[in-house]
């Protein structure tokens, strides 16, 4: 029975890393932050783990700071609420908090955590886009090889399956600064205003010249592929002209860079035409 | 006077701290779980069972169709739908074996050891394909139950009013409505128990406890005096709970006679969602004989509703359809018609409207649909065409008495600030729409365009014709010698506060405090039958039982205010019985012939307006509904409060309904069957409703009222069309009006 289900609560990173790489019962426990993706999972009982790895009391992998390089640091176990109400996420990353208002509802926002949303690896994570157009970094940890840094842009390498080698526990994230003068989006298309997973998810980072052409456009989409994906042939049209001048050619693109599928939320249809007009809808308005 | 405010509902605090219990929260010494092994297959022939040879059965009970002691059937209306199933597989969530174990998930487990063997049949699951005779899978045609009901020429009536009036329009429409989920809060369940001898109480999350009754009766071959059926606190029902309570008793029952021990069975959501009953779906077609002024000079309606692949209670809903399916409209020719079609999918059932939400969804766009094209104001013609007093309606009713329909049509358009509303949403969508500077959560960077639209509709309340008089409802009320007074009902209450008005119907008709009157728990070993807890008739009805027995009471007693204390107490000392039991009399008018149906379809009809105001996403086709304004005329609120709720969560489901609410199937099998998936609105999601109360009194009602338990989910969904086609020029026949559906409109 699921409460039969041991549970490992270690209390700090160290101990939580030695579990990993030396599991007392020989099965390696799957890591759990708040618990959000992996209770449903449970429920449904289409996969029962053999233990688990409660990471909710390691509070070294909280918070939201400044670095000297101007990126704002992101502690993994940091939750969409303590992401809203973080000044330095506001300033540095609004995007981030846009998109941490639409992730379900209050309760799930105040467990929820960004290093669960990415490790999670669902093409339809709420945070996923914002962390690809804005740039970041994905920092793990293991015991015996201890931090690796890589950047999020290919963390996944398919559907559902992220850079996360045996051992390794996301321990946080360093979202790049925004360009000068850049700003940024986010646009969630849902089943509904709360409780609800994207049809479509996007989001953008562009920043303007002298001469009013585009200099920085980074534009990442979700639920329009099996990973969250960069939106190559969009970004590429758009970069050098005017806003009004390539947004239909930067919608055009969004439509042949998306792979979206017939799924139970929606069509594969409305998804792409969604996402070419949402995208040029964004840039006309720069 | 206590009837007419709002004093705080009786089952409130339990319900608020917890301490209400419902069915998953009772345990009993030595319990066993039930889980239900059910068909995959939509349609199969059924050949038998295997256990898993591998799986440890020691502590499983295993019950099939061989346990059943009666006929293997669901006693409600025709003996078809099987307990379980012997040797035919129609739907794909049909129960076949049942599973009792010490722990609820020893019993989930062991379901997943249990093989059916089968043999697949062709499966017929579209409705249309299924109306033609596809298979047959039921009987010779499919066709579970026809109807027809004629107005003046009847059959043919519109081509012959095209003929007699050369100037006259043909208006023809077809209009699709899909699945609909209850979405009770609290899912089914039930505990049944051994009780006395040879006998089985249950104890459940139910509407109807008189029909459990009947249903075990049969099913264990058992006097009815043998069963006891009492109801847990229930969290919703909404017409869900009407009939199915009925298959989870019979599974559970069979498995406690099976082990001698109480039985639980709760569905977790999953199993509730894929296999008990939802909204019909259906197609209506409309053709209409217009004259050039707007009248409806003859109407043809027909339409098919899916009935799944039992009859249960499908005729009754087509029945109630078609005589709401001309809308509440003067129409002198009409011949309205309809079949319940069999499919291969779980049977659909009773919720809130009951056949109505649909065919007035048709009729209301219909009605848009004449407007539009004589060029006439939606408005204007409703009010040319509604049915007031001395009217006639389809089934040759003629109107005598509380008809609202200006009283409704007024408050709610002025409610709303009808034209103004209309020409400021034309105003701002000629300047590109709202702006995105004016942001509602998640709607983006593109001028949303704004629209606004009306429905107006009745309902009849309480059963169609003659069915009170055949059904007569009993309340029992005692005064005991503490002063204190019991009343016994089968009536349930399911959250729509049956436990709060009918106290307040007593404590107004005997001159006493609310606080003075219990509610027994209704307990069928107790509590005489109030019939059944549907079709918008409890208050007006049984709670109209519910004052004669509080007027035979006094009567009895003497009591003309004053000292009720020094009243009981001399009452009793003169050796009085306090006990009083009453049947509903039907109010002497009704005259009804269920062969013709011709006359007084009901006594009385609520009656309604909504407008809703939309803003629609160009880029996404995302709706949002920004404003709701209604005027729905309950003949008197004997509890403002909670009759506003009501029709509030009423609206709400109906704007659901109209805009998110989409069942999915891959052959017959439900694939959205969790919250997460299957889409219902949230608080976000709901706008604020401005819900205005018309009381145009029923007098065969307690102190007025009428039902209204079913009225407000009928209208949502044409006005909520009726607006988005104001916004984008989009017209939808079909729900829900999705996203992806209006993008598909407009690239048409």
């Amino acid at each position: 029975m699921l409460a039969d289900i041991p549970v490992h609560r270690p209390s700090s990173l160290e101990e939580a890393l030695a579990l990993l790489a030396d599991p007392p019962d020989g099965e390696r426990p799957t890591p759990m932050a708040g618990g959000t993706d992996i209770m449903v999972v449970l429920n449904s009982r289409h996969v029962v783990p053999s233990s688990v790895l409660d990471l909710w009391k390691l509070d070294e992998l909280r918070g939201l700071s400044v670095q000297d390089d101007g990126t704002l640091w992101i502690g993994a176990l940091s939750t969409y609420r303590s992401i809203i109400a973080s000044p330095l996420a506001n300033a540095h990353c609004p995007a981030l908090v846009e998109a941490a208002r639409t992730v379900g509802a209050v309760q799930i926002q105040s467990r929820g955590t960004l290093g669960g949303n990415v490790a999670n690896a669902s093409p339809a994570g709420d945070s996923l886009p914002v962390l690809l157009a804005q740039g970041c970094d994905v920092v793990l940890q293991s015991r015996d090889g201890g931090r690796r840094t890589r950047s999020f842009d290919g963390f996944y390498a398919g559907y559902r399956q992220a850079d996360i080698q045996p051992g390794e526990l996301i321990i946080g994230f360093r979202i790049h600064a925004l360009p000068p003068g850049a700003t940024s989006w986010y646009r969630k298309v849902g089943t509904r205003l709360a409780q609800a997973i994207s049809k479509v998810v996007l989001a953008g980072v562009a920043a303007c010249g002298d001469d009013g052409t585009l200099t920085t456009l980074r534009i990442a989409a979700g639920s329009v592929a099996p990973t969250p994906i960069r939106l190559a042939a969009a970004e590429a049209a758009g970069l050098g002209g005017r806003p009004t001048d390539v947004a239909a050619a930067v919608g055009a693109g969004a439509r042949a860079d998306v792979t979206p599928i017939d799924d139970v939320r929606s069509n594969a249809l409305y998804r792409r035409e969604v996402s070419g007009r949402l995208v040029e809808s964004w840039v006309r308005s720069l | 006077m206590i009837v007419g405010s709002s004093p705080p509902r009786l089952d409130g605090a339990d319900k608020v701290t917890g301490d209400a219990m419902y069915v998953d929260d009772l345990q009993f010494d030595g319990m066993l779980y039930g889980a239900t092994v059910r068909s995959r297959q939509a349609h199969a022939r059924y050949l038998g069972y295997e256990l898993d040879p591998d799986y440890d059965w020691t502590d499983i009970t295993v019950v099939t169709h061989e346990a059943i002691p009666g006929g293997n059937y669901v006693a409600l209306m025709v003996d078809d739908q099987p307990a379980l199933v012997s040797d035919l597989i129609r739907h794909p969530s049909e129960p076949v074996v049942l599973l009792a174990a010490p722990t609820r998930e020893q019993a989930e487990e062991a379901r997943a050891h249990v093989k059916l063997l089968v043999e697949p049949l062709p499966i017929v699951v579209d409705l249309e394909a299924a109306r033609a005779g596809a298979g047959p899978i039921w009987g010779d045609d499919n066709i579970i139950s026809h109807l027809e009901i004629q107005k003046g020429d009847g059959p043919g009536c519109v081509d012959k009013a095209l003929a007699e009036h050369p100037d006259a329009i043909l208006v023809e429409g077809r209009y699709y409505t899909g699945a609909q989920e209850q979405m009770y809060i609290e899912p089914q369940g039930i505990i049944a128990m051994p009780w006395g001898k040879g006998g089985i109480e249950i104890l459940g999350s139910l509407q109807c406890p008189y029909y459990v009754v009947k249903a075990l009766a049969q099913l264990l071959d058992v006097p009815a005096a043998e069963i006891k059926v009492v109801q847990a606190v229930t969290g919703g029902g909404f017409g869900g709970k009407e009939d199915y309570p009925s298959i989870i008793s019979a599974h559970a029952s069979l498995l406690a006679l099976a082990t001698g021990k109480p039985v639980k069975l709760v569905y977790d959501r999953a199993e509730d969602l894929s296999s008990t009953t939802r909204r019909h779906p259906a197609i209506t077609w409309h053709r209409t004989a217009v004259a050039p002024d707007g009248t409806l000079l003859a109407m043809e309606v027909d339409c098919a509703f899916d009935g799944g692949a039992y009859t249960t209670l499908s005729p009754v809903v087509l029945s109630r359809a078609l005589i709401h399916g001309v809308g509440p409209y003067n129409c002198e020719h009409a011949m309205v018609t309809g079949d319940i079609v069999a499919t291969n999918t779980p049977p659909n059932g009773a919720f809130r409207g009951f056949g109505a939400p649909q065919v007035c969804f048709a009729s209301e766009r219909h009605i848009d649909k004449i407007a539009a094209t004589l060029g006439r104001d939606p408005v204007a013609l409703r009010r040319q065409l509604a049915l007031r007093i001395g009217d006639t309606t389809l089934t040759g009713q003629t109107l005598e008495t509380s008809v609202a329909s200006d009283e409704v049509l007024d408050v709610a358009l002025e409610a709303s600030d009808w034209d103004r509303r209309r020409a400021e949403a034309e105003a701002i969508n000629a300047r590109g729409g709202v702006p995105p500077a004016d942001p509602i959560p998640g709607m983006g960077t593109t001028g949303r365009l704004r629209g606004v639209g009306m429905s107006f509709f009745f309902h009849g309340a309480g059963f169609t014709g003659n069915g009170e008089a055949r059904i007569k409802g009993r309340v029992r009320m005692e005064v005991r010698p503490d002063g204190q007074i019991v009343i016994y009902s089968a009536s349930t209450d399911i959250g729509q506060g049956t436990r709060t008005v009918f106290p307040q119907l007593a404590a107004t008709t005997l001159g006493v405090g609310i606080e003075r009157i219990e509610m027994h728990t209704p307990d069928t070993s107790v509590v005489p039958d109030s019939g059944p807890t549907v079709a918008s008739r409890t208050l007006m009805v049984v709670g109209k039982v519910v004052e004669d027995c509080s007027n035979a009471l006094k009567a009895r007693m003497g009591f003309e205010g004053g000292d009720w204390d020094a009243a009981v107490d001399a009452f009793f000392a003169g050796g009085g019985d306090g006990s009083v039991e009453l049947e509903y009399q039907t109010p002497p008018h009704v005259e009804w012939d269920n062969e013709t149906y011709q006359g007084e379809a009901y006594p009385c009809y609520a009656w309604a307006c909504d407008v809703v105001e939309v803003e629609v996403c160009p880029d996404t086709y995302e709706t949002r509904i920004t404003g709701f304004w209604s005027a729905q005329d309950v003949g008197k609120a004997i509890h403002p409060v909670l009759v506003s709720g009501q029709l509030e969560g009423g609206s709400l489901q109906a704007l659901g309904f109209a805009v998110l609410e989409e069942m999915k199937f891959a052959d017959g099998q439900l694939t959205n069957n969790r919250m997460t998936n299957c889409i219902i609105p949230t608080a976000l999601d709901a706008p604020e409703m401005d819900m205005r109360l018309v009381e145009a009194p029923f007098a065969g009602g307690p102190f007025g009222a009428k039902g209204i338990g079913e009225l407000p989910m009928d209208g949502g969904a044409p006005a909520v069309l009726a607006a988005i086609e104001h916004a984008t020029g989009l017209s939808l026949d079909s729900l829900p009006a999705s996203p992806e559906a209006l993008m598909r409109a407009a690239a048409e």
